[in-house]
């Protein structure tokens, strides 16, 4: 039996979204400078909020939009921390994922298994049946079509405006763009803001349209992986595209091997994903020129308006 | 060696008596839990909740239950049935394969606890007991509806650990589906996890792009099941009844019924006549139940399961009777031979017919 590459590049389109979402996210975050670890507890607190507005509610659009919410509410947490109290970003973001965590378990108590709404295509059932380009392209949720979106968008927006150099400059040097009269903790605050309702976005897809249920711990690390493609993709996100689908497409395709009885070490597959990363980082990590030019020098260093 | 046995049986009296005497000293009697999911996975971790919850009501101010959800397995088991223990319990609970060393290692330490280990088989020291239901008697059940059902015939599995008793699941269902369905195949997926709904959704959607229109699982979340419902499949209730999803995709379930056996334990406990055993229950003593099959199965397959159960629970019918050979086409089982409990237990090669193979 082979695998019918249609099925897979479905499949993996839909896997990467939650992570990709949460990636894009992310990487205005680093751009501006800030180290948010807090991707995971970010993700789980869109996840819940989602669910629970969608029991309660039945519109998926505002299911969507709490879950954006829920996870821009607990990123402020960290924003204020880390921007205001000047505490260390990757201790503070470690312990956003472990608070965020424990408060969406707790949020959830009760909501397992509880009724949600069906999300609606956008696309006319018509359409999806035209062999190929149907499936692939025109199958997707609303949700799909907003994380490919962003893609180009957070592109465009950081390569061509003055917003995009804005961020950057705060990102790349913190001091400069103080000095030029930019409020870097205004800029880093609403970045980390926009990270979060990103990584919510991600969660909620991942309990209301993808999984249709909440269980705790249900992102089970999908918030590193989000983490590591940044890193990954060298903070572009046309790579953090790149990255996302070719993680989802291992994911998609070692099931479909082991659905097709084609022996192929199964934990090799798994794991390489991970392998990818670390090699990539090597070779970034060799190249320093390279190196500087693609990480925000300033990434993970507190700001303190001196002057 | 018989001498061994009965100075281990002696000290496992001497600890339960021990165990009671703690009882007296602080009431109530504490009896700890350690889940390797969450109580709301409505699978696997919600009915070992469920018995929790029978104790409770069962000896009332008797006893006190704790417990901790998403316990790892592995070395952070340990951590946390010690801190358990350090908490005041008399009792533990570990309800998943993978604290079978974890479990050993903290009852050495600690020999006035007792120790109740699900699905394992080490019991190092004798405070320790292991108790496991006979689920393959359920899963076979489940292959006799599935081998029925499908119209492709190509049943999925999602499979979690290649364990004996996932092993076990899996030929059980196989042998049954193909004994009513001669051309059914087997595709079984692993997952490498027991909780993980979106990568057991993955699971499930890469089975039925294979092909399959039947859908079994061995892992905790219910998440198989709303992939199913989606593709317009049937698929069934793992470890708790999933009755959310029926009457379809869900047509019937395996549900663990933990809840006679953690009473029984519990108050033998109390009572200070508790002693190391290797529980195996199944069908009959009511430790496995079939869940509601719907009227998604049509009427006379749902009474030829329904013989089979009865004849399982009267221990007329074992589902693992010969003549079966293993994969490699080597004989297992004569005619009318039935499978022993050792082997069993130890269960890792698949049966003839299933073409896979099992990872290592």
């Amino acid at each position: 039996m082979i695998i019918d590459p249609v099925t897979l590049i479905v499949a993996l389109i839909t896997i990467s979204t939650p992570v990709l979402l949460a990636a894009l996210g992310e990487l205005v975050v680093e751009k501006a400078g800030v180290l948010n670890l807090g991707v995971e507890g970010m993700m789980i607190m869109g996840a819940v909020c989602g669910f629970i507005v969608a029991n309660l509610t039945g519109s998926p659009t505002l299911a969507f939009l709490a879950g954006m919410a829920g996870a821009a509410a607990l990123s402020a947490v960290f924003a204020i921390l880390t921007q205001f109290l000047m505490s260390n970003q990757v201790a503070t973001g470690l312990a956003l994922t472990l608070f965020g965590l424990g408060l969406a378990a707790l949020l959830g108590v009760g909501y397992e298994g509880q009724p949600i709404p069906d999300v609606a295509k956008p696309l006319p059932e018509m359409l999806r049946t035209i062999p190929v380009i149907g499936p692939i392209l025109l199958s997707h949720d609303l949700v799909t079509y907003i994380a490919i979106f962003a893609v180009f968008a957070i592109w465009y927006v950081l390569k061509h405006t003055r917003l995009g150099l804005v961020i950057r400059a705060v990102g790349e040097s913190h001091d400069a763009a103080h000095a030029l009269g930019y409020k870097v903790i205004r800029i880093r605050f609403a970045a980390i803001l926009f990270g979060g309702a990103m990584a919510g976005l991600g969660g909620a897809f991942l309990s209301v349209v993808y999984v249709e249920n909440w269980v705790q711990g249900m992102t089970a690390g999908a918030g590193w992986i989000a983490l590591a493609l940044v890193v990954f993709a060298a903070w572009k996100p046309g790579r953090v595209l790149f990255g996302a689908w070719l993680f989802g497409g291992i994911a998609a395709l070692q099931l479909r091997l082991q659905a097709a009885e084609i022996g192929v070490p199964v934990a090799l597959l798994d794991a390489s994903p991970y392998l990818v990363t670390i090699i990539v980082l090597v070779i970034m990590s060799s190249d320093r020129a390279r190196t500087a030019l693609n990480a925000p020098a300033a990434l993970g260093k507190t700001f303190h308006a001196t002057g | 060696m018989k001498r061994t046995t009965t100075l281990l049986t002696g000290v496992a009296l001497a600890t339960g008596l021990a165990g009671a005497a703690i009882a007296d000293s602080h009431d109530p009697f504490q009896v700890g839990f350690i889940y390797v999911g969450p109580t709301g996975d409505f699978g696997w971790t919600y009915e070992h909740d469920q018995g929790r919850l029978a104790v409770e009501e069962a000896y009332g101010d008797q006893v006190e239950t704790v417990y901790l959800e998403n316990v790892p397995e592995g070395a952070d088991a340990e951590r946390a049935i010690t801190t358990m223990i350090l908490g005041g319990a008399d009792m533990i609970f570990t309800t998943s394969f993978g604290y079978m060393e974890a479990t050993n290692a903290v009852a050495a330490q600690f020999p006035d606890v007792l120790f109740e280990h699900a699905t394992g088989y080490l019991r190092e020291h004798p405070n320790v007991s292991t108790y496991s239901a006979r689920f393959y008697e359920g899963r076979a059940v489940l292959g006799h509806i599935a081998g029925h059902m499908t119209e492709s015939n190509t049943i999925g599995y999602i499979a979690s650990f290649p364990i004996p008793e996932v092993i076990r699941g899996i030929n059980s269902a196989y042998l049954h589906a193909r004994a009513v369905n001669p051309d059914v195949e087997m595709r079984v997926v692993w997952v490498y996890t027991w909780f993980d709904p979106a990568v057991e959704a993955d699971a499930a959607q890469a089975l039925i792009d294979a092909g399959v229109d039947v859908l079994m699982q061995h892992t905790d979340s219910t998440a198989p099941q709303a992939v199913a419902q989606e593709a317009g499949i049937i698929s069934f209730g793992q470890a708790s009844d999933m009755a959310q999803f029926a009457p379809a995709p869900r047509v019937a379930s395996i549900i663990d019924n933990w809840a006679p056996y953690y009473i029984e334990r519990v108050g033998q406990a109390i009572e200070g006549t508790w002693e190391q055993a290797d529980t195996w229950d199944g069908i009959g003593p009511g430790m496995v139940e079939i869940g509601e099959m719907t009227e998604t199965i049509p009427a006379e397959v749902r009474e030829s399961a329904q013989a089979m159960i009865d004849a399982i629970a009267a221990g007329e019918y074992h589902p693992f009777t010969g003549p079966i050979n293993r994969q490699d086409g080597t004989a297992w089982l004569a005619e009318g031979e039935v499978a022993d409990d050792g082997t069993l237990a130890g269960m890792d090669f698949y049966v003839e017919g299933i073409t896979g193979e099992i990872p290592n």
